[in-house]
């Protein structure tokens, strides 16, 4: 138990910690792919730091809503990571939330990002909450419905359970999981406001959505929110790794297997990171209205994920 | 003289005497109305209480009791029965009718001297006396009569301001569907009746004699069908529903959170009454119906919803797709029942029965926080509220609070029901249906999808509402309302976040509703892990606990903020940014219609949408438009595609047959003397 304990505390420092690096690999990768020279690694990290030592200016008309929001964005982060199986499935945690829940978790940061966004009253504010819950509704749904191919083929929604059926030899690749998989990539895309969805780089109103939210804030606030932001990247990342590719992960908690654990999840952070870029780097940012195309077709693909079990398997 | 003692029953019996005995209050107070209030609601306040104490007990004992009164007609006295069932329909009908008779406390005050009140108080304590009755009824009539007293008290309750004609016209339809729907009841009772004693005998009229029947399947899935659609009608399934938008915004604030809170699940209680204690076998199409409807009407009610402006019409929407998620739980249970599999029928109807009393608690919340804005601002649009949250701190927590329910967002109650309902659509492979296989995946898809919506709608009404600034043209002196609103709305608050938390301890108190009714038991599954986590059917399969995530949350809020509130920087407040604009005004925020622009676009082609934009040109320049005028209309498809065609052949029919009245006597004696030449002929 206490060595459960010690791993949960584990994982989260490292995700914490490990996030604002991934973000600047991910960053670095970028400009090479585009062939301009890039910030170091740890540039993410000077970013917080100058961001943390800022005074704050609050709009004159900001509720607590808008205080609140950066804490409880941050918090459900770091619970996520709790519960995700990262470095090992030993986790007491786990039992708190499975995959749903999980999934609800990010929509209850999201919901209260979007009050934020509303809190002042500026038109951005607004718009970017509006364009927000619009990419949510359809997005989180097709989540919902990978999540469900996957816990239905593995016969549980326990995200230790998950990784264990899928990483024990008997394990097959099924046709349900592959949909699920390509789903998931789409969705992940989507909700971690990625090019195509959306572009974390630009502040540009036609085509902003997470940044014209969040527009508003500055100083420690600013820093927390965008911390968080880095840490749903990773956590989504390790999620999809825990789902669909979790070899290497310590099924007991020794001190060796949590090693050999962390490298390879450095290996697949590091393709991923790959992978990422060169989607990004590939496609273009769509027109908003265009979205739907894009994540009708990740809710299709589950759905379809989800019909093909019940048919076939 | 028998002496009485204190059983579940006696103690229901008391709180509906009690409540229709405040008529006679009502009569002796009427000089002083303010008296009268606090009197009228105090005691119903208490009737409520008990009845929900009587409630408790008999779910926690366990056991159906059962009385007969010898009231009505000769020879057919009143039956009453109080079993788990019902037991816990009066604890859900109880408890949102405690925390709404506080509330009517402070808010009724508001109508004093403006109009009358005794009418609304006597017809308060009818309404909820019939909803008592209806579930305490054991055999036809007496649910009849209970139903049609309900359903009468409730349309003066939506006339209460008849000087309106929006409000007659609202009131109007509404008893209207109520009445379709209470004949096919009525008939329902009546084939069941009839099948169990003959037509000839009057004993097959009380539920005990029904409950002893076998009916023949084609006369069961008749009596099904009836009851289905008449439930259906009260409880407002797509395409039922259009008479809960019409007539929850006129009706008082407090009436509108009993009728969308608890009145409709009334008929959910009969529903389940009529299909899982009184015919018991039901085949598996019958849950397949129930779903799809179930499905639908989540889907269209959100829809709906998600267009509104006006913030009552858009809570009640929201009803007709909680009624929906409801209705897939109860639909799932009738098919894992007719499969046989009796701990995942169990595992469904406990998740609608949680999501009924979680949909009365939140929406009850939600609708006397409706009120309370209301009662501040006199104003019903959203487009002309904002920035609340300063003006009315505690009524704007407790909104907030409904909003995060209704979203179905950990910690809170809503999203206990939904995941308990996603578990089942996952346990659903192990049906042998083909036909269900389909569905399912379907079902759950859709479900994700209304979820998903429900959130946005939420974001929007609490956005518009509370945040931002004020966006209306006249600004009126909003104020935080009195304690005993704030109260009522406050005790709703805790009990949605208290069934959130602790969701094990309200489940094993609610398994032997669902043993009663399907046979399973969740109980040993869930009790598992302790009363922390809620672990149906196996710990293995799926867990969840809310209090650790409730804490949780609040944990690692702590520590962050006392981290960076060691040496903290300033603060400084600073107008909002315009771009260096300068001419920003309240007008130019994201209003309701704005913010569900994008989804409109979406799924433009559900709703009959008539938008019109016109620029207004100038005089002196005719390239430069002065002003632009935007209109919207929106309306519910289903007017022209079922309501709007039975009017008109209504019309048509009577206008033919009114051709008859002549007027002139000589006629009639025509008309008599044909019917008489006619019966003497044929009829011998």
């Amino acid at each position: 138990m206490v060595a459960g304990f010690i791993i949960e505390l584990l994982q989260i420092t490292l995700v914490i910690g490990l996030a604002p690096i991934f973000a600047g690999w991910v960053k670095m990768l970028k400009c090479w792919s585009q062939g301009r020279s890039s910030p170091s690694i740890l540039q993410p990290y000077r970013n917080l730091l100058k961001l943390f030592s800022k005074d704050i200016i609050l709009a004159e008309n900001a509720s607590w809503i808008f205080r609140f929001m950066p804490y409880l964005v941050f918090g459900t982060g770091a619970m996520v990571s709790a519960i995700i199986p990262i470095l090992s499935t030993d986790l007491p945690l786990s039992l708190t939330a499975d995959v749903i829940v999980l999934v609800a978790l990010f929509a209850t940061a999201r919901f209260f990002t979007a009050l934020a966004g509303m809190d002042i009253g500026t038109a951005f504010g607004g718009m970017g909450s509006s364009r927000e819950m619009m990419i949510a509704s359809i997005a989180e749904p097709a989540m919902l419905m990978a999540i469900f191919t996957v816990s239905l083929s593995c016969g549980s929604t326990s995200l230790a359970r998950i990784v264990e059926t899928i990483y024990s030899p008997a394990s097959v690749i099924k046709p349900s999981l592959v949909f699920a998989f390509i789903a998931f990539v789409l969705i992940t895309l989507a909700e971690t406001g990625r090019v195509p969805v959306d572009n974390p780089a630009t502040h540009l109103e036609l085509t902003m959505v997470h940044e014209a939210m969040i527009l508003e804030y500055s100083g420690r606030h600013l820093a927390l929110i965008e911390w968080a932001g880095m840490m749903k990247l990773f956590l989504y990342i390790s999620l999809g790794v825990a789902l669909f590719a979790p070899m290497g992960i310590a099924v007991y908690a020794t001190p060796a297997g949590i090693s050999l654990a962390f490298i390879y999840l450095l290996l697949k952070l590091g393709f991923s990171g790959i992978v990422i870029v060169l989607i990004e780097t590939g496609f273009a940012k769509m027109r908003l209205f265009r979205l739907t195309e894009f994540l009708g077709a990740a809710f299709l693909m589950a759905t379809l994920g989800m019909l093909s079990f019940f048919m076939l398997e | 003289m028998t002496q009485v003692t204190l059983t579940p029953l006696s103690l229901a019996s008391f709180a509906v005497i009690l409540l229709i005995a405040q008529t006679a209050v009502v009569s002796i107070l009427i000089k002083n109305e303010k008296l009268m209030t606090t009197v009228c609601f105090c005691l119903s306040a208490i009737a409520s209480f008990a009845a929900t104490a009587a409630g408790v007990w008999t779910v926690s004992l366990g056991t159906a009791r059962s009385a007969i009164m010898e009231l009505g007609l000769p020879g057919l006295p009143f039956h009453l029965r109080l079993d788990p069932l019902s037991g816990y329909f009066l604890v859900l009908i109880g408890l949102l009718s405690f925390f709404v008779s506080i509330y009517s406390i402070g808010y009724v005050k508001g109508f004093l001297g403006r109009r009358p009140v005794a009418r609304l108080c006597v017809f308060y304590n009818l309404f909820l006396a019939g909803m008592f009755m209806v579930v305490l009824a054991d055999d036809a009539l007496f649910f009849l009569i209970s139903w049609e007293t309900m359903a009468a008290a409730s349309y003066f309750l939506v006339m209460f301001e008849d000087e309106q004609v929006e409000n007659r016209r609202a009131a109007f339809l509404y008893i209207v569907v109520a009445h379709v729907g209470a004949v096919a009841i009525l008939l329902a009772f009546g084939v069941m009746a009839g099948l169990a004693a003959g037509f000839d005998d009057f004993s097959g009229f009380t539920f005990d004699a029904m409950r002893q029947a076998e009916f023949p399947a084609e006369w069961a899935t008749v009596a099904f069908l009836l009851a289905f659609f008449g439930f259906g009608a009260k409880a407002g399934i797509v395409p039922l529903h259009v008479w809960l938008p019409e007539a929850h915004p006129v009706a008082p604030s407090n009436i509108s959170a009993l009728m969308s809170g608890v009145m409709l699940k009334t008929a959910i209680y009969g529903l389940l009454r009529v299909a899982f204690d009184l015919i018991k076998n039901i085949p598996w199409w019958w849950g397949a119906l129930v779903i799809v409807i179930g499905i639908i009407s989540a889907l269209i009610g959100i829809l709906y919803a998600m267009m509104e402006k006006d913030i009552k019409r858009l809570l009640a929407y929201s009803s007709v797709e909680n009624i929906g998620i409801i209705m897939i739980g109860i639909g799932m249970t009738m098919v894992f029942k007719a499969f046989g599999q009796e701990i995942l029928a169990a595992l469904s109807l406990i998740a609608a029965l949680y999501h009924a009393m979680n949909h009365a608690l939140f929406k009850g919340l939600l609708f006397m926080g409706a009120g309370a804005v209301l009662h501040a601002t006199h104003e019903r649009n959203m487009e002309e509220m904002g920035g609340l949250i300063h003006k009315m701190p505690w009524t704007a927590v407790f909104f907030l609070v409904g909003c995060i329910s209704i979203s179905a967002l950990p910690p809170f109650n809503g999203f206990v029901s939904e995941w308990l309902t996603f578990q089942a659509f996952l346990l659903s492979p192990s049906l042998p249906s083909p036909m269900m296989k389909l569905l399912m995946p379907l079902g759950a898809a859709l479900l994700a999808l209304t979820a998903a919506l429900a959130a946005a709608c939420f974001v929007k009404a609490f956005g518009v509402t509370f945040l931002g600034q004020w966006r209306g043209h006249n600004r009126p002196q909003v104020h935080e309302v009195c304690w005993s609103m704030r109260i009522g709305m406050g005790m709703a608050a805790l009990s949605c976040l208290l069934l959130g938390i602790l969701p094990t301890v309200f489940i094993n108190c609610m398994d032997v509703v669902a043993e009663h009714l399907t046979g399973g038991k969740l109980t040993t599954s869930a009790n598992a892990l302790g009363w922390i986590w809620l672990t149906p059917i196996a710990p293995e399969r799926a867990s969840y606990s809310g209090l650790v995530v409730f804490l949780g949350t609040i944990a690692i809020y702590a520590i962050v903020y006392i981290i960076l509130h060691v040496n903290p920087g300033k603060i400084h407040r600073g107008p909002i940014w315009d771009c260096g604009f300068e001419k920003l005004t309240n007008r130019m925020q994201y209003n309701a219609t704005s913010f569900s622009m994008p989804l409109r676009r979406i799924f433009g082609f559900i709703f009959n949408l008539k938008e019109e934009v016109r620029l207004v040109p100038q005089q002196a320049h005719s390239a430069f438009p002065k002003k632009l005028i935007y209109s919207l209309r929106i309306r519910d498809r289903f007017w022209n595609w079922i309501y709007k065609p039975i009017a008109s052949t209504s019309f048509w029919i009577s206008r033919k047959v009114g051709r008859l009245q002549q007027g002139r006597i000589n006629t009639y004696l025509i008309y008599s003397f044909i019917t008489i030449i006619f019966l003497l002929l044929f009829v011998r």
